[in-house]
């Protein structure tokens, strides 16, 4: 009796070795999530609190400094 | 007489031009993810009925069909996929004052929301286009309803945070930590606003799929080809788009009289109502007067037709009732009970100083100082936002964008259940493949259920502004204090991706509606 990782191994490497179009659909994925995460969040959206602050405490204030400021 | 642009002018320009190039940015992201939503959650279910019938009568033929649809599905979840994780990046660097602000009440649930889709994801949807003959026929029609359920199911908490932004309920702003905390879950979660968002939103999400399989089979027909599978689509899809118009009317009308409650300046903009009357109208077509401003004598169309009381029943469920106009919600209505902006601006302004004060005292270890404005602080900050506006004009949002959008949402949801009654009519008469106008007329209807969801998100985003929190937070203050050519730059980088994106996922589609069910 095959154990039920091995039968769940064997379901997902036979899937993904049957695919025709699905090869096409995993390659614009693969490139899609890699442009969205090594080269927008990397390069061009790093998160602006956490990048110029150390501690909650610290972009608190900040936060807090902007909503105070004289409209 | 040329104008002189002091400092403060100048500098104020830079900030609302970073401001407009972020929210055109989460525009372009937001519109663009939408082209992907509605139909993964709408074909979904559609795909399960279809297997479901399969299931049901053993015929080979509806397996085939439902393996058709399923592949369109595929390639829409694929193309789609992650692009909505582009707007996270988006809040955390264009509008870090905004994600800080409300952290506290949407962070754990969206990230709930990622880990739970991901787990559906790949165990239901590998189970669906892996299991055909690995699993039971009835485990993987189950697993095909769980994609269909669970997908919906994803969107629950992205739709309440929209819907807590239109109507904020069951938090507490914490003057310490700068942000928004949780009062109580409950009344977010099922807040009036976040249940017919939900409704609305999935309900047309089943209407726009419902449109794309009568409109792809229609072209099977006008081609030629395929006929008989394309008229069992059409039946099974023009009953779901058919009981999805209808849902989709009765929440939109339950939509409408919560913006009544809750964003009256928004409903003002959706009719183009500048002066409150009872037994308001409803503008049914009108041109807006651009040149009209709040406040003057200029009339708010150039030509217009209107239905009286339409919209008192609407807003109010009574045809003679008052409806506050653009004028009265902006400078106050004594005789109505009504305050305005421009009063609500004074309230708003002392909110502003006394946590101004607040923040100092506590700088300075002054705690009766810090306890004495705080006090003020809570009894007016019901009107913070408005504290940072410059004048009570501000609080109008674009009058022609939201009144047009609408109409259009309007126009196109009411003729959706014409078409659909029109096939299940031809359909059941036998002579579905000889109404060449109305294949023609189903087959546009894909890019016309299009235009409706995001002129429905239009209505929704715009209609709301100048707020990202109602009455709480204008974008001005929500967003990051960054240079707008870095913006700018991401902006058209992201013009470029989509492009792609969207001509790679049309040009796979295209092939494979070519191929057919024979694939």
């Amino acid at each position: 009796m095959i154990a039920l990782p091995e039968k769940l191994y064997s379901f997902y490497r036979d899937g993904f070795r049957s695919m025709v179009l699905g090869r096409t659909l995993w390659k614009i994925i693969v490139i899609k999530l890699f442009v969205i995460f090594a080269v927008l969040k990397f390069f061009l959206f790093p998160n602006y609190l956490n990048k110029n602050f150390n501690t909650e405490h610290e972009r608190a204030g900040h936060v807090l400094e902007n909503l105070t400021k004289s409209p | 007489m040329p104008t002189v642009q002091t400092k403060e002018g100048i500098l104020e320009d830079q900030i609302m031009n970073t401001v407009n190039w972020a929210r055109a940015q989460f525009a372009l992201t937001a519109m663009y993810h939408w082209i992907f939503v509605p139909l993964t959650l709408g074909l979904a279910f559609l795909v399960a009925f279809f297997e479901s019938i399969y299931v049901k009568t053993g015929n080979e033929e509806w397996k085939k069909l439902t393996k058709f649809w399923m592949t369109l599905f595929g390639i829409n979840f694929a193309i789609g996929v992650a692009t909505g994780i582009i707007l996270e990046f988006q809040f955390g660097t264009n509008w870090s004052n905004y994600s800080w602000i409300v952290g506290d009440i949407f962070g754990a649930p969206l990230a709930i929301e990622g880990i739970f889709a991901f787990f559906l994801e790949a165990t239901f949807f590998a189970v669906m286009f892996f299991g055909w003959h690995k699993v039971s026929k009835g485990f993987h029609l189950f697993s095909t309803w769980m994609v269909a359920i669970g997908s919906n199911l994803s969107a629950v908490w992205i739709l309440v945070a929209n819907g807590w932004m239109q109507y904020p309920v069951g938090m507490a702003f914490n003057p310490d930590k700068a942000r928004f905390e949780m009062q109580n879950f409950w009344e977010v979660a099922l807040s009036p606003v976040a249940v017919h968002k939900f409704t609305h939103t999935t309900s047309s999400a089943f209407l726009l799929a419902s449109l794309f399989v009568v409109g792809i089979s229609s072209l099977f027909l006008l081609q030629k080809r395929h006929q008989k599978m394309a008229k069992r689509s059409m039946v099974v899809a023009a009953v779901f788009g058919f009981i999805a118009s209808t849902f989709v009317a009765l929440t939109g009308d339950e939509a409408a009289f919560n913006v009544a409650r809750h964003q009256p300046m928004k409903l003002a903009a959706m009719e183009g109502l500048y002066v409150g009357a009872e037994k308001a109208p409803i503008v049914a077509m009108g041109i807006v007067n651009s040149a009209k401003k709040p406040g003057d004598d200029q009339p708010a169309f150039i030509q217009e037709v209107k239905i009286p009381g339409l919209l008192s029943l609407l807003a109010n469920r009574d045809a003679n009732s008052f409806v506050p106009g653009i004028d009265d919600l902006v400078f106050g209505n004594s005789g109505r009970n009504i305050i305005g902006a421009e009063q609500r601006m004074v309230t708003g302004k002392i909110a502003v100083a006394a946590l101004a004060r607040y923040k100092e005292a506590k700088a300075k270890g002054d705690m009766a100082a810090a306890t004495a404005a705080l006090a003020v602080f809570d009894q007016h900050k019901g009107d913070l936002g408005y504290g940072y506006l410059k004048s009570p004009v501000q609080s109008v949002p674009p009058v022609s964008t939201t009144f047009y959008s609408f109409h259009i949402m309007v126009v196109l949801g009411t003729m959706f259940p014409l078409i659909f009654m029109l096939v299940l009519y031809f359909i059941f008469k036998g002579t579905i493949e000889s109404q060449r106008w109305l294949n023609l007329a189903c087959f546009a209807s894909i890019f016309l259920g299009y235009v409706a969801q995001q002129s429905g998100w239009v209505v929704a985003e715009v209609g709301r502004q100048p707020w990202a929190i109602q009455g709480m937070l204008p974008v001005g203050v929500a967003s990051t204090n960054i240079a707008a050519s870095n913006v700018q730059t991401t902006f058209f980088i992201f013009l470029t991706l989509f492009t792609a994106l969207l001509v790679a996922e049309i040009s796979i589609m295209v092939k494979q509606i070519k191929i057919g069910p024979e694939a």
